[in-house]
């Protein structure tokens, strides 16, 4: 599928923006927030921009963004307007929390509304991966991994997030650097079953399905000579995007590494050395990471085959 | 039966107006000639739908068809007459008047005429009025003028006409609704698209088995129930083949033979004499036979004879012995085995054999009887029609190779040997087929071409002999594509493509003015594209210009237009009267004779004239006989139009078959109707008229049809048309090269004719093949026709240029595997004339030894205003490149009896590109810039929006 | 609108012969001719004269090379030509996925359509549809497709006998045939339970309205024609044999 930018940006940050929002809400929950004003405002701020810039970033690849409003309207049955649906409810805890937050008086609320607002916020994040994942034509989104790695990559970039805010503030979150690193971790395994899994598995459509020969013979192969037209069109720049074997390879290690493996020893290194400026490297953690989702996002987009190259010549999608 | 609207409530209008007026006229986006409805909107093209009720595509419209509109409003048509300023080549125009445009014209042209008309050479390509065209020529006085048939498929319309009196081409059909046996010979697409798609559509329907003899598997070749793909240049080993096993196993129509071939008819044995090998004849020029009840010679032609189909006669102290003999004797012959064969077409000899049986079983165990009583020519009365329903078709397959008239002859040969001319299930003429074998008249020219005078004749007909030739006093050629000359002495349809090159060699003279017309000569119709480029611009030391003068009249920016001197803008085919006639190429079907005309159904948006009309004005102006009337006025003011109505080619007999007469009521024959094309467009622009029922069949020899078809005007006389198993004319040409008679060929050239002028099919390797080393260029190299694009119009036409916008080549995969090349990989193909530079594809339905690619989709960078960088000017290519236009001999790459070009016969070797050439073709011809008026089209095109908004 | 209706009236669709298909784009041009004068106008061409000329395209054919398939004969492969249009399914995500309601399918006819008005050009139903049978129009930033021609099938401005598909009309060959799939006596029915009609990827559980009618054997074996050997005439041999009496 064709990466487009406004895509990966929508769903990496906007990932990260509901994964901030659980992890404060999370905190919040256990009363565990520091009372910061700037961190709070901060948090909130980049919390909520990420899900706004995300969303508004996602518009911009309609042809018609004007009209944007409409897509809340099937909620029956597309979880693309689901997804908006649920955008749009999360705002309303997540700006309520906010409040709270920013004001102490409002503290106990904060209480309540923090822990209200991870559904809101993993449900969105639900909606968005089962855009993907209900997608039959492509195999490497219609499976099981799909829902784990959104569920757990959001929360894993939203707590790296809020721990170098945290950092950055100066204030302390207990064991968030340890619950980063786990959820680092996690992210990984969840990454790496669902690459082995689209590595050693594909459609279950071939040419031979795809022409209806399947069943005039054993093993019926169908080459393409020609396509329809000479040149790309919508089709196949949009679903016709691949990618060399070898060129993802590389990405994939850029990805392990940025996304996860540096941030999680950066991160858990800070925890082990002696000097609490060393937390800082929850910093660039959280930078290198970004970078490191943005790649794995890319790849989600590039590596996946959509069924219709069978007509074109792919062998297998 | 058609469904109701549904009230499914969702806004929908199901019933948008479509058109406010919708016209019919003829299609002209190939020479097919389908029967269109345009429907109109604000004067706009909404859409082109085919006409149900024509005989020709019965409602069906091909793929360019149907993207008419996007060929109707190309950005490359011209805009206003154009004067060349600059270099030719360069595109400098200046943008002129018609006045001055014609005036130019007239200066030149009058200057010929009035001192020696031959320096005009008037070439008209793809012209689809050559019967104004040619008469044109004649008044003018030049014996100059041909069409493309010289390089398109003379072959196959001499082999034809010379053996049967008819031809494939479009000029006959095979019994679509009763065939149980189709056999196809290399065809791509042919002139009858539409036809052959309805019929194979029937056939598949019908579960008629259709073989495919092919050496690629594209297109029709898919849907056969049996490829054959063989090597190019064997069909004859191939068909001949199959004839000896026929003739083997006794599987031939002796009846059939007897009845209407010149089998029994006797031919000397006499070597040394100059009557050796012609047919013996009595003293009324009739052909004899031996009577095997009377026991004796007696005319061939009676009826009541029991001729015998061998053995040895004394005829006016002679030997003489039954063609068919002849025949018999030479295919049966071991040499014509399949085991022989097989190798070197490619074919086991167990298919062919099995094809052979299949042959011969459906032909004489499925033998099918039509009830219909008809009477034959000599009076005699049949109850039913009996059908061997086998159909043969072929085309340039056949024809584009140097030994394709000899391979013609032979696949009508197996068609008369299976009995399957015209009968039910076979192949079917088409009238005013069939002609006299050969049909009259004779080329003109020969009784001299004196100023300011008319030829004698039409310049294209058919020779019988040497002494029909166009050659003066010291055999030097009076045409200037050496034409009916000892080189291709059966040129029946003349050499445009050696015009040029013998015009700038001066050989056999220097030409004046070349004018042409709807012919590509600076690209796709050229063999040797850059030779011809170099030639159009060749000057003598003095700065002249070799050919002094080119006008060239097209309707689009085509490559040719940037080396004209005078370019005459045409319309297009939606804006101008046509006339498809029955004296030129017929629409005519097996059971109808049929004619057409074009109306123009929108006005020019721009100022260009329409090249039939102009060339009447300039005929006017040139005071050409049959262009102005007793008081030098123009004869037919009105233009064209004018002339389809009122000219008269012999008393009654117009352009128009249809609704004659003053009053309308006559067909065929009759008076000018001055509202005959009122008639035709109250008709949906065509007129059909349908052959008498008992005259469907058995054209050749059946009274009924015979006498229509002398009343039509087709035919001189209602007599029997024999078909010719031997061919004598050609054993004319071969006794004057043996010494014999007052014209004889120059010694250089009597072996040739020696060899090749065989009145019975024979079969040799192709001259390139045979002139080359064939281990080091091992591949035959061929194009085909796309079904979308023709020639090299389509690449201006937004729709069709999407589909195919570069060509590959097509290469088998285990050749490829051989040399390391891998799909999408850039090779050079080289032959010995030079090299191209293409990207491969890999197919598994190809013959091993052969690559093939789409013709004519690449183009000269800057043409048909497309943006240079196009594919088709950057990926695209055109394998003319690679075809040299003279064999090694230095002779014409054609034909050795008819002068075809022989586009199929060449060989290359096909090689991986350097790694650092992978990026495209070699297109260094330089880039043509648009003249005035033209420009590249539209980054968006959105045709059709207005329509909508117009309907909203 | 973008629940799927349980039930059609009708199941109006295509039938394509793909035995009989010549591959020579006639139903491809005719259809765009059609439609970009018609409910969907028009089918934007970008660079229609230049370098990546990238076009509007309601039905495209490709060829291919089979080898393996029962059709394929004695010979190691045949080429197919493939019309590829929407298939106008039963039970299509491209409808279901659509946020807008722009997409649906009719209960009348069952035929897929797009409102240009509604549609926000968010590509979701062309990832949806596994034929590639959505064409996006970039220029315009709506989804367009095949209609089935719905402004033709129903048009009482035109002849009834021109009430079918732009393309059906136009085949050359009459590989393409119309109907109703729904009706299990209508010609389409008939000849797809007489042919074997198939789905294309029935694995996806579209439930394809539109069949295709696979490529028949090959007749290229002794058996297709129950022709015997030849075998030489007699022992006079040929010319004895034909030494009889024949009448002209
Ligand atoms: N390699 C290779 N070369 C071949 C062949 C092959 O098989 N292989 N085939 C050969 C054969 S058979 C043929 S017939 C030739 C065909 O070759 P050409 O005769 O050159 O055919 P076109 O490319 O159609 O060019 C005809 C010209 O007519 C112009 N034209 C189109 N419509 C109109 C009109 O309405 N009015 C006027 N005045 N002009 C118009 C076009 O713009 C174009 O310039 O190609 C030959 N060349
Ligand atoms: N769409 C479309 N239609 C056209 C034209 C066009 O340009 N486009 N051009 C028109 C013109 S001018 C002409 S002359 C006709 C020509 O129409 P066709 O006769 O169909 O001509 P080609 O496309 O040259 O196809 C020649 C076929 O012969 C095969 N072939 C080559 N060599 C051999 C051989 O040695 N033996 C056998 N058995 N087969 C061989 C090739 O593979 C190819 O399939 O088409 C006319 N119709
Ligand atoms: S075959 Fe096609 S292009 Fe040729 S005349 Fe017919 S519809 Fe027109
Ligand atoms: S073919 Fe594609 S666009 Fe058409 S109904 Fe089926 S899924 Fe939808
Ligand atoms: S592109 Fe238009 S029709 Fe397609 S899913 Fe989006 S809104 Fe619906
Ligand atoms: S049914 Fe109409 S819109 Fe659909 S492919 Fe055919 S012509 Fe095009
Ligand atoms: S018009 Fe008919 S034969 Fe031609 S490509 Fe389309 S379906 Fe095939
Ligand atoms: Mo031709």
């Amino acid at each position: 599928m064709h990466p487009a930018f406004s895509v990966i940006f929508f769903t990496t940050a906007s990932g990260a923006g509901y994964g901030m929002l659980a992890t404060l809400g999370f905190y919040a929950g256990h009363d565990a927030l520091p009372q910061n004003v700037w961190f709070s405002i901060t948090s909130m701020v980049v919390a909520l921009g990420l899900v706004t810039a995300g969303l508004l970033s996602s518009t911009f690849h309609l042809g018609h963004p004007e009209r944007a409003w409409r897509a809340f309207s099937q909620w029956r049955t597309s979880w693309l307007s689901r997804e908006g649906v649920a955008a749009l409810l999360a705002y309303i805890p997540a700006c309520a929390f906010g409040l709270a937050w920013v004001f102490p008086a409002l503290e106990w609320p904060a209480r309540i509304l923090g822990p209200l607002m991870i559904p809101f916020a993993l449900g969105t994040l639900f909606t968005t991966a089962m855009i993907y994942r209900s997608l039959k034509t492509i195999h490497a989104w219609h499976n099981k991994w799909v829902v784990p790695c959104y569920l757990v990559l959001g929360p894993m970039t939203g707590a790296v997030f809020v721990l170098a805010l945290s950092a950055g503030f100066g204030v302390t979150l207990k064991f968030l650097a340890a619950f980063s690193g786990a959820l680092l971790a996690a992210g990984l395994v969840v990454k790496w079953l669902y690459w082995t899994f689209i590595d050693s598995t594909s459609a279950a459509s071939t040419p031979a399905t795809a022409t209806g020969l399947s069943g005039t013979g054993p093993a019926v192969d169908v080459k393409s000579v020609e396509w329809p037209h000479t040149e790309a069109n919508y089709v196949m720049k949009e679903m016709g995007f691949a990618v060399a074997r070898k060129h993802a390879q590389k990405l994939r290690g850029i990805a392990i590494w940025l996304g996860f493996m540096v941030p999680a020893i950066l991160i858990e290194s800070s925890v082990m050395l002696p000097l609490p400026q060393l937390s800082f490297l929850a910093i660039p953690a959280a930078v290198l990471m970004a970078v490191g989702i943005v790649v794995e996002r890319w790849l989600f987009f590039a590596q996946a085959r959509h069924v219709v190259t069978l007509f074109y010549g792919a062998k297998s999608a | 039966m058609a469904f109701s609207a549904p009230a499914e409530g969702d806004g929908v209008n199901t019933s948008p107006v479509v058109a406010d007026e919708v016209k019919t006229t003829t299609c002209y986006m190939c020479a097919c000639r389908c029967g269109i409805k345009v429907h109109l909107q604000d004067g706009k093209v909404r859409y082109i739908q085919g006409n149900r009720d024509h005989p020709v595509n019965k409602g069906v419209l091909c793929g360019k068809g149907s993207a008419g509109i996007m060929q109707h409003y190309s950005p490359a048509r011209l805009r206003k007459p154009l004067k060349r300023v600059g270099e030719r080549g360069s595109s400098e125009f200046v943008e002129i008047e018609w006045d001055e445009a014609l005036e130019i014209a007239t200066k030149w042209l009058s200057d010929i005429r009035k001192t020696d008309p031959k320096k005009l050479a008037f070439f008209t390509g793809r012209d689809q009025s050559q019967s104004l065209t040619g008469w044109w020529a004649n008044q003018f006085g030049t014996p100059n003028y041909a069409a493309h048939g010289g390089f398109c498929s003379v072959n196959m319309a001499t082999a034809g006409i010379y053996t049967i009196g008819g031809s494939f081409w479009e000029f006959g059909e095979p019994d679509w609704a009763h065939t149980k046996y189709f056999m196809m010979f290399g065809v791509a697409e042919d002139h009858d698209s539409n036809p052959i798609k309805i019929g194979l559509g029937k056939l598949k329907a019908r579960g008629a088995k259709f073989v495919s003899v092919n050496p690629a598997q594209t297109g029709y070749s898919a849907i056969a129930d049996e490829w054959i793909g063989l090597r190019p240049g064997t069909d004859g080993l191939f068909v001949l083949a199959i004839v000896h096993e026929l003739l083997k196993a006794g599987q031939v129509d002796l009846d059939y033979a007897v009845k209407y071939t010149n089998a029994p008819w006797l031919v000397y044995q006499a070597p040394n004499h100059a009557n050796d090998g012609l047919i013996a004849r009595d003293e009324h020029n009739n052909p004899l036979c031996w009577d095997k009840i009377t026991n004796s010679v007696t005319s061939a032609l009676r009826a009541d004879v029991t001729p015998a189909l061998t053995g040895s006669f004394d005829v006016n102290g002679l030997k003489a012995v039954p063609a068919f003999q002849l025949m018999a004797e030479r295919y049966s012959d071991a040499s014509y085995a399949p085991e022989a064969v097989a190798e070197r077409c490619g074919i086991p000899a167990s298919t062919i054999k099995r094809i052979a049986a299949e042959l011969a079983h459906v032909a004489f165990q499925e033998t099918i009887e039509l009830p219909i009583a008809w009477t034959d020519w000599a009076g005699r009365k049949h109850d039913k029609m009996i059908g061997r329903p086998v159909a043969m078709h072929a085309m340039r397959g056949i024809s584009a190779h140097s030994n394709g008239f000899h391979t013609c002859r032979a696949i009508h040969l197996l068609q008369m040997l299976l009995g399957t001319i015209d009968v039910p299930g076979g192949f079917r003429y088409k009238p005013p087929f069939p002609r006299p074998t050969p049909p009259g008249p004779k080329p003109a020219g020969k009784n001299g071409i004196k100023p300011n005078e008319p030829l004698g004749g039409i310049p294209l007909g058919f020779v019988t002999g040497p002494e029909d030739l166009l050659l003066d006093a010291d055999n030097n050629a009076l045409r200037i594509d050496k034409a009916y000359t000892w080189e291709h002495p059966i040129a029946s349809h003349g050499l445009m493509h050696m015009v040029i090159a013998n015009a700038v060699k001066g050989d056999p003279y220097t030409i004046d003015t070349l004018f042409l017309y709807m012919a590509n000569m600076a690209w796709n119709s050229s063999m040797n594209t850059r030779a011809t480029i170099d030639m159009l611009t060749a000057k003598h030391d003095n700065g002249d210009y070799k050919i002094p003068h080119i006008i060239y009249a097209d309707a689009y920016f085509s490559e040719t237009v940037a080396y004209a001197d005078l370019v005459l803008p045409d319309t297009t085919y939606l804006e101008r009267w046509d006339c498809i006639s029955l004296m030129d190429r017929p629409i005519s079907d097996a059971e109808a004779a049929s004619d057409a005309i074009r109306q123009p159904v929108v006005q020019p948006d721009r100022d260009v004239r329409p090249f039939q009309t102009v060339l009447l004005d300039l005929g006017a102006r040139l005071m050409l006989p049959g262009m102005v009337n007793r008081i030098l006025k123009p004869r037919y003011p009105g233009g064209y139009a004018d002339y389809i109505v009122n000219h008269e080619r012999a008393t009654g007999v117009g352009p128009l078959a249809g609704w004659r007469g003053a009053d309308g009521t006559q067909h065929g024959r009759g008076a000018p109707n001055p509202n005959q094309l009122e008639a035709y467009i109250a008709n949906g622009c065509f007129w059909r008229g349908e052959i008498p029922h008992e005259a469907h069949y058995y054209k050749m020899a059946n009274a009924t049809y015979l006498k229509w078809a002398q009343g039509m005007g087709f035919l001189p006389k209602a007599e029997q048309i024999v078909m010719q198993i031997y061919c004598e004319p050609l054993q004319k040409f071969r006794n004057a090269a043996r010494g014999h008679g007052a014209i004889q060929p120059p010694d250089k050239d009597r072996a040739r004719i020696e060899t090749y002028f065989d009145p019975l099919p024979i079969w040799y390797a192709p001259f390139d093949e045979a002139a080359v080393d064939t281990t080091e260029y091992p591949l035959h190299a061929l194009t085909q026709r796309p079904m979308h694009h023709y020639h090299s119009w389509g690449s201006q036409n937004a729709w069709l240029r999407q589909i195919t916008a570069q060509n590959k080549l097509f290469m088998h995969r285990e050749a490829a595997a051989k040399q390391n090349i891998a799909d999408d990989d850039w090779v050079w193909i080289t032959s010995r004339a030079g090299r191209v530079k293409a990207q491969v594809k890999l197919v598994d339905g190809v013959n091993k030894n052969t690559v093939w690619t789409w013709n004519a989709i690449g183009k000269r960078k800057g043409a048909w205003a497309l943006d240079p960088n196009s594919p088709e000017a950057t990926r695209g290519f055109l394998l003319n490149h690679v075809i040299s236009e003279t064999l090694p001999d230095k002779r014409s790459n054609s034909d050795p009896i008819t002068g075809q070009a022989a586009w199929f016969d060449v060989r290359v070797k096909v090689e991986r590109a350097a790694d650092h050439e992978q990026n495209g073709t070699d297109n260094n011809f330089g880039e043509l810039h648009p003249p005035p008026g033209v420009h590249v089209g539209p980054a968006v095109l959105q045709y059709g929006s207005d329509f909508k908004q117009a309907a909203e | 609108m973008t629940s799927l209706p349980d039930k059609t009236d009708k199941k109006l669709g295509l039938v394509i012969d793909l035995d009989t298909c010549v591959g020579c784009q006639a139903c491809v041009t005719n259809c765009k001719e059609w439609n970009t004068g018609g409910h969907m106008a028009p089918l934007t061409d970008l660079n229609a004269y230049a370098a990546e000329a990238d076009g509007v395209w309601f039905n495209r054919v490709h060829t291919y090379e089979v080898t393996g398939s029962s059709a394929c004969g004695a010979s190691t492969s045949r080429t197919m030509h493939f019309p590829r249009s929407c298939l106008h399914c039963e039970k299509p995500d491209c409808v279901t996925v659509c946020p807008t309601g722009a997409s649906y399918k009719r209960t009348s006819d069952g035929i897929v359509l797009v409102n240009e008005d509604l549609c926000i050009g968010c590509k979701l139903c062309s990832w949806a549809c596994p034929y590639g049978a959505r064409e996006f129009d970039v220029f315009e930033g709506v989804m367009k497709k095949c209609t089935l021609c719905v402004d033709r099938i129903y048009n009482e401005n035109l002849p009834e006998e021109d009430r079918v598909p732009a393309c059906v009309a136009t085949c050359p060959t009459g590989a393409r045939h119309f109907g109703d799939l729904g009706d299990p006596n209508s010609a389409v029915s008939k000849l797809v339970a007489e042919r074997g009609g198939v789905d294309l990827m029935p694995e996806m559980g579209y439930a394809p309205t539109n069949k295709y009618l696979p490529p028949r054997p090959r007749k290229d074996t002794a058996t297709s024609v129950p022709a015997k050997e030849l075998t030489p005439v007699a022992a006079t041999g040929f010319l004895g044999w034909v030494d009889k009496l024949l009448s002209r």
